[in-house]
C-alpha cells in the first residue's frame, strides 16, 4: 500500500463579508465573551454556503465546507471548479498562508506552494539577488540555490541581464526568471495554482513539461489547480471537483472532467425531444433525439483523441419528402466553425413517413483536444427549406491521454491548431554521390 | 489494511497558544540574512551618497538639538559636551524608534508576500531588527568619531571603565524592546488600523519622556519617579553612563528592564503567533 502525502479531514474555512469596522470590534467582543464562558463561537453557527450570486443576508460565509480527501505519495491531483468554488482558498490553507476555521490537514513531507510566480521579487535588486531572495522565500537554503544557480539562469534564458535590476526587465523576462526559480524547487509536495495562466505558449509548455517531469521521474506529489482542462487531463491522474466550497466528487480525471463539463456548461451529450409539438422542426420533419456515441454506439461526453466520434440523431418524417439532406456542423470552444458535412451522396432520396436514425462519424486522430459543439440539421433543396437546425446544445469533449500513439506523441505543451489529423510524413535522405 | 502513517505536519485551527515553532526560524535563517541584505541594498540604490545618508541624519538632528535645547532652552547636559550628549541619545533613540515603527507594520506592508507563500512570519520583524542594527552600527561609528574628536581636543575626559561592557547589553535590550513592542502593535494593526495612528504620535511623544534631550538627573519628584520606570529612558541613561561616564544607572533598574523586555517579548511572540495564522483574512 502506498503512503499518503496529504490527508484533509473535515476542513472548513469561514470568511467575513463586508468591511472591517466598529461592527467587527463588537463581534470580536461578543465572540470573546462567548468563548470566555466556554460557549461556542456564535458566528460559527452560520451555515450559509458560498454562492456569490445570492445574498443570504449573513456577514459570514463558508468558503470551504467539510472538505475531505487524500493524496497518495507521487500522485498528481487536479482540482477543478468554477471561479469562487473555493479552489484557491483550499490551496491557501494547504500552503499555510491562512489557517482553517475547523478540521485539519495532515501533511507528510516538505511543502512548497506556487500560488504566484515571482513572490517577493524586489524591483531594485538584480536578477542574481532576486534568485537568492525568491528561492529563500520559497523555502530553499542558500546552499541549495547556489548549487542550482547556473541551472536556474540557464532555464530562464536571461543570462545577459542577470546583473541588471529586475525593474529594467520586460514582463516576459521577469516571469521567466521567476518561474525558473520555482521550477527548481525540490519539495516533496508541490502546490500549484493557475500559474500557467501567465506567460506565452512557450512558457506554458515549459511549465507543464517541467511539472510532468517532476511528478513522473522524481515521484513528487503535486496538487494542481487550473481552468485549463487540457492541462489537467494531461497532468493529473486523479481529480476532485469543487463547487460552492464543497468537494462534489473525486475520482479519475476523466470521470471528473466529464462531470464538470456536464454540470458547469449547458452542453450535454444527449438530448431527447419528447414533445413532438415543441421539438425542433416543421410539419414535414421533426428532430427527436441527438446523442454523441463512440464506436460501440455508447453515449458519452468525453472522448479520447484516438477514438472515433459519432453524432447520432433521430428524426421523424411526418410527410413524404423527396429530397431530404441531413447536415452537420462542428464548432470548437471559441466558436470557430471547424467543418460542415452533408449526406450529399443520398441527395434526392425519397423519405417515406417514419422514424430515421442518422449517424455521422468523425474519424479517430482527427479533432483536437477540448470542448466541441455540434449542430444537426435536415433540409430540402426544392424548394430550399431548413426543416430543423439544432445548434449549440449538443457537444462533446476530447482529451489526449498521451498514449504516445497520438499526434501529440510525448510532447506535453500547448499544441496549436483547430484540428489535429494524423498525417503521413515521408522523410528520406537525399543521396548525393 | 491501514498502514501506520507518520505526518510531518498537521495544520489545524486550534493550535495551542504556546505552540510556537521557533525551530522553523532556524531553517529560514538564510531568508533572514537575505531580507537584511535586501532592506539595506535596496534603500540606497540609485542614491549618490548611499549609506552616507546614515551619517547626515543623526548629524543634523544633533546640530538642531544643540541649537534648540542647549543654546536656546539652556537644558543641562550633565557637564558633557552637548554634541556628544545629544548624539548618543539620538543614536540609541533612533534605533529603538526605527525598530518599533518598522516592525509595527510587518503584516500590513508584507501582505503581498504573506498572502502567497508561507514562511515563519517572525522572519520579517527579526530581519528588520538586524538591518536596523547595521544602521545603528554605522551611526555608532559616527558617535565614536565625534567622541574621539572631543577627547583629542581635550574637551572631554574619557572614562574607560568596566561599564563599557554594558553597551552591547543595552543595545540588545533596546532591540528586544523594539521588537517586542513592534510585533504587538503589528498584530493589532492587521485588524484595527487605529493602532498605527496611535503608534505614530505615541513614538513622537515618547521621545520627550525618554531622556534623549535632557539627563534624568535634571528631573526630580514625581516626574523622576515616573520616568525611572520608562525602560527606554533607563536604557538611554545606562548607555550614556557606560560610554560617557555620566548618567543614571542601577542594577535594580537594569534588572527591571531585562524582566520587562523578556515578558514583553514572550507576550509579543505569542500574540504574533496567534495572529499570523489568520491575518490574511482581516488585513
Amino acid at each position: 500500500m502506498s503512503k499518503l502525502a496529504i490527508k484533509v479531514e473535515g476542513l472548513y474555512k469561514q470568511y467575513r463579508l463586508g468591511l472591517v469596522g466598529t461592527g467587527t470590534l463588537a463581534q470580536d467582543l461578543n465572540r470573546w465573551w462567548h468563548m470566555a464562558r466556554g460557549k461556542e463561537d456564535p458566528y460559527e453557527l452560520v451555515t450559509e454556503s458560498n454562492d456569490r450570486t445570492s445574498d443570504g443576508g449573513s456577514d459570514y460565509v463558508w468558503a470551504l465546507q467539510d472538505i475531505n480527501f487524500e493524496v497518495q505519495k507521487g500522485e498528481v491531483l487536479g482540482v477543478i471548479g468554477k471561479n469562487g468554488a473555493g479552489k484557491s482558498t483550499l490551496l491557501k490553507v494547504l500552503s499555510k498562508v491562512t489557517g482553517p476555521s475547523k478540521g485539519s490537514v495532515k501533511v507528510n513531507g516538505r511543502v512548497a506552494s506556487l500560488l504566484e510566480v515571482g513572490t517577493g521579487f524586489h524591483p531594485e535588486l538584480t536578477g542574481r539577488e532576486n534568485i537568492y531572495l525568491n528561492g529563500a522565500i520559497l523555502g530553499m537554503t542558500r546552499g541549495e540555490i547556489k548549487r542550482k544557480f547556473d541551472e536556474i539562469v540557464d532555464f530562464s534564458g536571461v543570462q545577459k541581464y542577470i546583473d541588471t535590476p529586475v525593474k529594467r526587465y520586460s514582463s516576459g523576462m521577469y516571469v521567466r526568471l521567476a518561474f525558473a526559480v520555482a521550477a527548481h524547487l525540490e519539495p516533496e509536495i508541490l502546490i500549484v495554482d493557475e500559474v500557467l495562466a501567465v506567460g506565452d505558449a512557450e512558457f506554458q509548455k515549459k511549465c507543464i513539461g517541467k511539472m510532468k517531469d517532476v511528478s513522473t521521474n522524481e515521484g513528487r506529489t503535486i496538487l494542481f489547480v487550473s481552468h485549463n482542462m487540457d492541462a489537467i487531463s494531461r497532468l493529473c491522474t486523479r481529480s476532485i471537483y469543487m463547487k460552492q466550497g464543497q468537494v462534489i466528487s473525486a475520482g479519475t480525471t476523466d470521470e471528473i472532467i466529464q462531470q464538470y463539463i456536464g454540470a458547469e456548461t449547458t452542453i450535454t451529450s444527449n438530448i431527447a425531444y419528447e414533445n413532438l409539438v415543441t421539438a425542433p422542426g416543421n410539419e414535414q420533419v421533426k428532430l427527436l433525439k441527438v446523442e454523441m456515441v463512440d464506436g460501440y454506439y455508447t453515449n458519452k461526453l468525453n472522448f479520447k483523441i484516438d477514438e472515433q466520434v459519432g453524432v447520432k440523431f433521430t428524426f421523424q418524417v411526418l410527410r413524404e419528402t423527396d429530397d431530404l439532406v441531413c447536415g452537420f456542423n462542428l464548432y470548437n470552444q471559441l466558436d470557430v466553425h471547424i467543418l460542415s458535412s452533408h449526406d450529399i451522396l443520398n441527395k434526392g432520396k425519397k423519405y417515406k413517413p417514419g422514424i430515421y436514425i442518422s449517424t455521422v462519424w468523425m474519424p479517430q486522430n482527427f479533432l483536437t483536444e477540448g470542448l466541441h459543439y455540434c449542430g444537426v440539421a435536415a433540409m430540402s433543396y426544392k424548394p430550399f427549406t431548413v426543416h430543423f437546425h439544432d445548434v449549440g446544445r449538443i457537444g462533446f469533449n476530447i482529451a489526449d491521454k498521451q498514449s504516445g500513439e497520438t499526434v501529440r506523441g510525448d510532447y506535453t505543451g500547448v499544441f496549436p491548431g483547430v484540428v489535429r489529423p494524423k498525417l503521413n510524413w515521408d522523410i528520406i535522405k537525399e543521396e548525393n554521390d | 489494511m491501514i498502514e501506520k502513517q507518520d505526518w510531518t505536519e498537521v495544520i489545524s485551527p486550534k493550535r495551542s497558544l504556546f505552540d510556537v515553532k521557533l525551530h522553523e526560524l532556524w531553517h529560514y535563517r538564510d531568508l533572514i540574512v537575505l531580507f537584511v541584505k535586501r532592506d539595506f541594498v535596496s534603500i540606497y540604490k540609485q542614491t549618490i551618497l548611499g549609506p552616507l545618508w546614515l551619517f547626515i541624519q543623526p548629524l543634523f538632528t544633533t546640530i538642531t538639538f544643540v541649537l534648540i535645547f542647549n543654546r536656546i532652552a539652556r537644558l543641562s547636559t550633565d557637564g558633557i559636551p552637548p554634541i556628544l550628549f545629544y548624539m548618543s541619545g539620538i543614536t540609541m533613540w533612533t534605533y529603538f524608534a526605527d525598530c518599533l515603527t518598522k516592525t509595527s507594520n510587518t503584516f500590513t506592508s508584507n501582505a503581498g508576500i504573506f498572502g502567497k507563500v508561507y514562511f515563519p512570519r517572525l522572519v520579517t520583524p527579526i530581519s528588520i531588527i538586524i538591518s536596523n542594527l547595521i544602521k545603528f552600527g554605522i551611526q555608532f561609528l559616527l558617535l565614536l568619531i565625534a567622541y574621539s574628536y572631543f577627547v583629542f581636543n581635550k574637551e572631554f575626559e574619557p572614562v574607560f571603565s568596566v561599564w563599557l561592557l554594558l553597551i552591547p547589553v543595552v543595545i540588545l535590550l533596546m532591540a528586544l524592546l523594539g521588537l517586542g513592542l513592534g510585533i504587538i502593535f503589528s498584530s493589532f494593526t492587521t485588524k484595527y488600523r487605529d493602532m498605527a495612528f496611535l503608534l505614530q504620535f505615541g513614538v513622537q511623544l515618547l521621545m520627550y519622556g525618554s531622556a534623549v534631550i535632557y539627563p534624568l538627573s535634571s528631573t526630580s519628584g514625581v516626574i523622576f519617579n515616573i520616568l525611572k520606570y520608562n525602560p527606554v529612558a533607563i536604557l538611554i541613561e545606562t548607555f550614556k553612563f557606560s560610554l560617557l561616564g555620566v548618567g543614571y544607572f542601577s542594577f535594580a533598574s537594569l534588572s527591571y528592564v531585562i524582566v520587562f523586555c523578556v515578558i514583553l517579548l514572550v507576550v509579543g511572540v505569542l500574540i504574533f503567533n496567534k495572529v499570523e495564522k489568520t491575518f490574511m483574512d482581516t488585513v
